[in-house]
C-alpha cells in the first residue's frame, strides 16, 4: 500500500488580519538581540575552548533547554485544547528516580533495581516513569473526560509528594560522569542539552508536519465533534499527546538533574510549567487550542531565556527579572487581544482627525 | 407525539432533600467527618479542643486565600497570583512596621488596600481586553513574587508591639475555647462571604456569569462589574491572608507561601466547586480547607509517614471529587 504524498500543507498559524503570528515573537527577539548588541558588551562574543563554543548566546540556549523541551510537549497539548500543569512535577519525579537508580540509597523503594552499571537503562527507566505520568494525565483527560486543567492539577499536587519517595525524602547528590554528560557535556561544540533539544524538535516536527498527525492534533483542538465524524479518534490523539508531553518533561528533568548533580524534589522544575505555557503563548499559539507551531514554541522559550539573561547582564537584582517577566506576559496578552488592538486603532484614528 | 412519549417514559426523579448540585458538598462534609472520626479513633489525643482549634489556626491563611478564590472560580475565572500576593503582603507589612516605623493599623490597612487595588487592576485587564485569566494572573504571580523579593530577600523578624500583641491575641467563643485571632478572621470572613454569595445580588451575579456569561450579558446583568469585583475581592482576601500569615509566623519572608495558589485551588475543588464555574458553595471551601488541615495533622500525629503522603492524599481526594462531580453532572465540561 502506498500513501499519496500530502499535497496539502497546513497553513502556519495566522492572526485574523493575515499577519503570520510568528512575526511578533521574532520581532521581539530581534529587538532584544539588537538591544544587547549595543548595550551588553561581549554579548555576541563566542570563544572556542577545548573544542567547545562558549558565550552568552550559547549560554541562553543551554539554560533554556529544559523550557524548550517542555514547550514542545506543551504546544501539542495546548493544540488539542488542553493544558498540562504537571510537567514541573514530572521533571522532579524523573530526576529523583534517575538519582535513586544511580546512587541506590539503602532505604529507597527502588533499591532492588540494580542498573547502576548501565546508563541506557537508567535513562530508559526514568523516562518510562515520565511517560507513565503522561499516560495518567492522558487517560484522565481522554477517557474520564476531565477538564485538562483539573486533571493535570492532580498530578501537579501529588507529583511533588511522589517525587520524595525514590530517594526517601533526601536530596541525594551523585557523581556519574556518563549521566552528568546529559547536562554538562558537549556535542559538535555545542552543549549536549542543546543537541537533545534539536533532535527532539526535529523528530516532533517530522512526526507532526511530515505525517497527518499534526492535522489530527489540530482538528481535535478545533472541533472534537467534527474530528470524530471525520474518523479521528480524539481520545487516542489526546492520550498520545499527553504521553509525549510527559516524555518531554522527563527529558527536561534528566537534563536539569544532570546539570546540578542532585535530585532536588522541591525545586526541580518549580514553576517551569508556567514558563512552558508562557513560551507556547509567546510563540503565537492561542491557549484555546486548534493550532500549534513548533518553531513558535521554541522561539517563545528562547525569548524568555534571552530576556532573563539580558536583564541579568545589566546587573539588576535577580528578582526584577520576575517582575519584568510578569509585565511581558501582560503585554503579550494585550498585543494578542483583538479588543485591545481595535481600541488602540480607534484611539489612533481619533488622534489623526 | 414522540416527544411526549419519551417524556412520559423517562423515570420521574425521586425527590431528594437536597439538589444534585449540593451533592459534592455533602460528600466533602462526609469525607471531612469520616477523616476526623477516623483520626480521633486512631490517634490518642486527636480528639481535643486544642487540635480542633489548630485546624483553623494553622490553615487560616490558606483558608482566607481559598475563600477569596472561590468567587473567582465560581465566576468561571482563575487567580494564580494568590500565593505571591500572600508573600508580597507579608513582606510589605513587615518592612513597613519594622524599617519604616509605620503604625501597625495603618500598615495593615495599606496592605489590604494595595491587595484590593491590584486585584481590581487584574480584573479590569481581564474584562476590558478580554484576556485569559490564567495568563494574566500568571503575570501577577511572577510580578508579585519578584516585587516581594525586591523588597527584601532576608527574613524580617517582627518586634512591633501591636503586631506581637495581635499574634497572641485570642477571641473567646464560649465553652472555654480561645480562638486565635487568625482563626477568628478566617471564620468571620467565611460567614461574611457565605452571606454575600447566598443573599446579595452580587452573589447571584457571580453564579450567573460563571454559569453562562453570554446569557448573563443578555439578561442585562452587570457582567463587567461582577468580574472586576470578583478579582478585587480575591486580591483583598489574599492580602488579608498575607496579614494573617504575618501574625501566624510573626516575621516577613518573601519566599513564603510558594505554590500556595495550587493548594488554594485544590481546597476549592475538594470543597465541591467546579473549576468551569457556576457551580459550588463558599461553605464547601471551608470544609475543603478543614480536610487539608485534618490530613496534615493526622500525618503529623502518625509521625513516621513521609510528608510526601500529605500531597498524595490530597491529590487522591482531588481525583475522587472530580470523578464524583463527573458522575453527578456529566454534561458540564469546559476547556482549560
Amino acid at each position: 500500500m502506498t500513501t499519496a504524498p500530502l499535497d496539502y500543507a497546513p497553513p502556519p498559524p495566522r492572526s485574523p488580519r493575515g499577519i503570520p503570528l510568528l512575526v511578533w515573537p521574532i520581532l521581539v527577539l530581534a529587538l532584544l538581540l539588537i538591544f544587547n548588541f549595543f548595550f551588553t558588551p561581549g554579548f555576541f562574543h563566542l570563544t572556542v575552548r577545548d573544542g567547545r563554543v562558549y558565550g552568552s548566546l550559547i549560554d541562553i540556549l543551554r539554560r533554556g533547554a529544559p523550557v524548550m523541551l517542555l514547550s514542545l510537549g506543551m504546544a501539542l497539548v495546548i493544540a488539542t485544547g488542553g493544558i498540562d500543569l504537571s510537567v514541573g512535577a514530572v521533571m522532579a519525579i524523573t530526576g529523583t528516580i534517575a538519582a535513586a537508580l544511580i546512587v541506590r540509597p539503602d532505604d529507597s523503594p527502588l533499591a532492588f533495581i540494580n542498573v547502576t552499571h548501565s546508563l541506557t537503562l537508567i535513562i530508559l527507566l526514568s523516562l518510562a516513569a515520565a511517560a507513565i505520568a503522561g499516560l495518567w494525565n492522558g487517560l484522565l483527560v481522554a477517557l474520564l473526560d476531565i477538564q485538562p486543567i483539573v486533571a493535570t492539577l492532580i498530578l501537579m499536587v501529588a507529583g511533588r509528594g511522589i517525587a520524595r519517595f525514590p530517594t526517601s525524602g533526601q536530596i541525594v547528590t551523585f557523581e556519574h560522569p556518563g549521566f552528568e554528560f546529559l547536562g554538562t557535556g558537549g556535542f559538535l561544540g555545542l552543549p549536549f542539552p542543546v543537541t537533545i533539544v534539536v533532535v527532539v524538535a526535529i523528530l516532533t516536527g517530522l512526526l507532526t508536519r511530515g505525517t497527518a498527525l499534526g492535522l489530527f492534533v489540530e482538528s481535535v483542538g478545533n472541533n472534537p465533534k467534527a474530528a470524530r465524524l471525520a474518523g479521528v479518534s480524539s481520545s487516542r490523539v489526546k492520550i498520545l499527546v499527553y504521553v509525549f508531553c510527559g516524555f518531554c518533561a522527563g527529558v527536561a528533568g534528566l537534563i536539569s538533574t544532570a546539570d546540578i548533580k542532585a535530585a532536588d524534589f522541591n525545586n526541580l522544575g518549580l514553576y517551569l510549567e508556567l514558563d512552558a505555557i508562557l513560551a507556547v503563548s509567546l510563540g503565537g499559539t492561542s491557549l484555546s487550542g486548534g493550532r500549534f507551531s513548533i518553531v513558535g514554541a521554541l522561539i517563545g522559550a528562547v525569548l524568555i531565556q534571552t530576556l532573563t539573561t539580558t536583564i541579568l547582564a545589566r546587573g539588576v537584582p535577580e528578582p526584577l527579572t520576575l517582575v519584568i517577566k510578569g509585565m511581558v506576559v501582560v503585554l503579550v496578552c494585550l498585543l494578542q487581544s483583538e479588543k485591545f488592538r481595535s481600541r488602540c486603532k480607534r484611539l489612533f484614528k481619533r488622534g489623526n482627525s | 407525539m414522540s416527544e411526549t412519549l419519551v417524556y412520559a417514559q423517562s423515570p420521574v426523579p425521586r425527590r431528594l432533600p437536597f439538589s444534585r448540585q449540593q451533592m459534592p458538598l455533602l460528600a466533602t462534609i462526609l469525607v471531612c467527618t469520616a477523616l476526623y472520626i477516623g483520626a480521633c479513633v486512631t490517634f490518642r489525643g486527636f480528639f481535643s479542643k486544642d487540635v480542633a482549634v489548630a485546624f483553623f489556626g494553622d490553615n487560616a491563611f490558606l483558608g482566607i486565600a481559598a475563600l477569596g478564590l472561590t468567587p473567582v472560580i465560581l465566576s468561571g475565572g482563575i487567580d494564580l497570583s494568590v500565593g505571591s500576593m500572600v508573600a508580597c503582603a507579608n513582606i510589605v507589612l513587615a518592612t513597613l512596621v519594622e524599617n519604616h516605623h509605620v503604625s501597625a493599623s495603618v500598615a495593615i490597612l495599606l496592605v489590604l488596600a494595595g491587595g484590593a487595588l491590584f486585584g481590581c487592576g487584574t480584573g479590569m485587564l481581564i474584562h476590558f481586553f478580554d484576556l485569559t485569566p490564567f495568563l494574566i494572573t500568571l503575570g501577577g504571580l511572577f510580578a508579585l513574587r519578584g516585587g516581594a523579593l525586591l523588597i527584601s530577600t532576608d527574613q524580617i523578624a517582627i518586634t512591633n508591639d501591636t503586631i506581637v500583641k495581635l499574634t497572641t491575641a485570642t477571641v473567646p467563643i464560649g465553652f472555654g475555647v480561645q480562638l486565635p485571632i487568625t482563626a477568628a478572621t478566617f471564620i468571620a470572613l467565611a460567614i461574611v462571604l457565605i452571606f454575600v454569595s447566598l443573599y446579595t445580588s452580587f452573589g447571584r451575579n457571580v453564579y450567573a456569569v460563571g454559569g453562562n456569561e453570554a446569557s448573563a450579558v443578555l439578561m442585562g446583568l452587570p457582567v463587567g462589574r461582577t468580574k472586576v469585583l470578583v478579582y478585587t475581592l480575591s486580591g483583598f482576601c489574599s492580602a488579608l491572608a498575607g496579614v494573617v500569615y504575618t501574625l501566624y509566623t510573626s516575621s516577613g519572608d518573601a519566599t513564603a507561601a510558594k505554590g500556595m495558589e495550587l493548594d488554594a485551588i485544590a481546597a476549592v475543588v475538594v470543597g465541591g466547586t467546579l473549576l468551569s464555574g457556576g457551580v459550588g458553595q463558599v461553605i464547601g471551601t471551608c470544609v475543603g480547607v478543614l480536610v487539608f488541615g485534618i490530613i496534615a495533622s493526622a500525618i503529623n500525629f502518625q509521625g513516621t509517614l513521609d510528608p510526601g503522603w500529605n500531597r498524595i492524599v490530597i491529590g487522591g481526594l482531588l481525583l475522587a471529587f472530580i470523578i464524583l462531580q463527573k458522575i453527578i453532572q456529566p454534561g458540564k465540561t469546559g476547556h482549560a
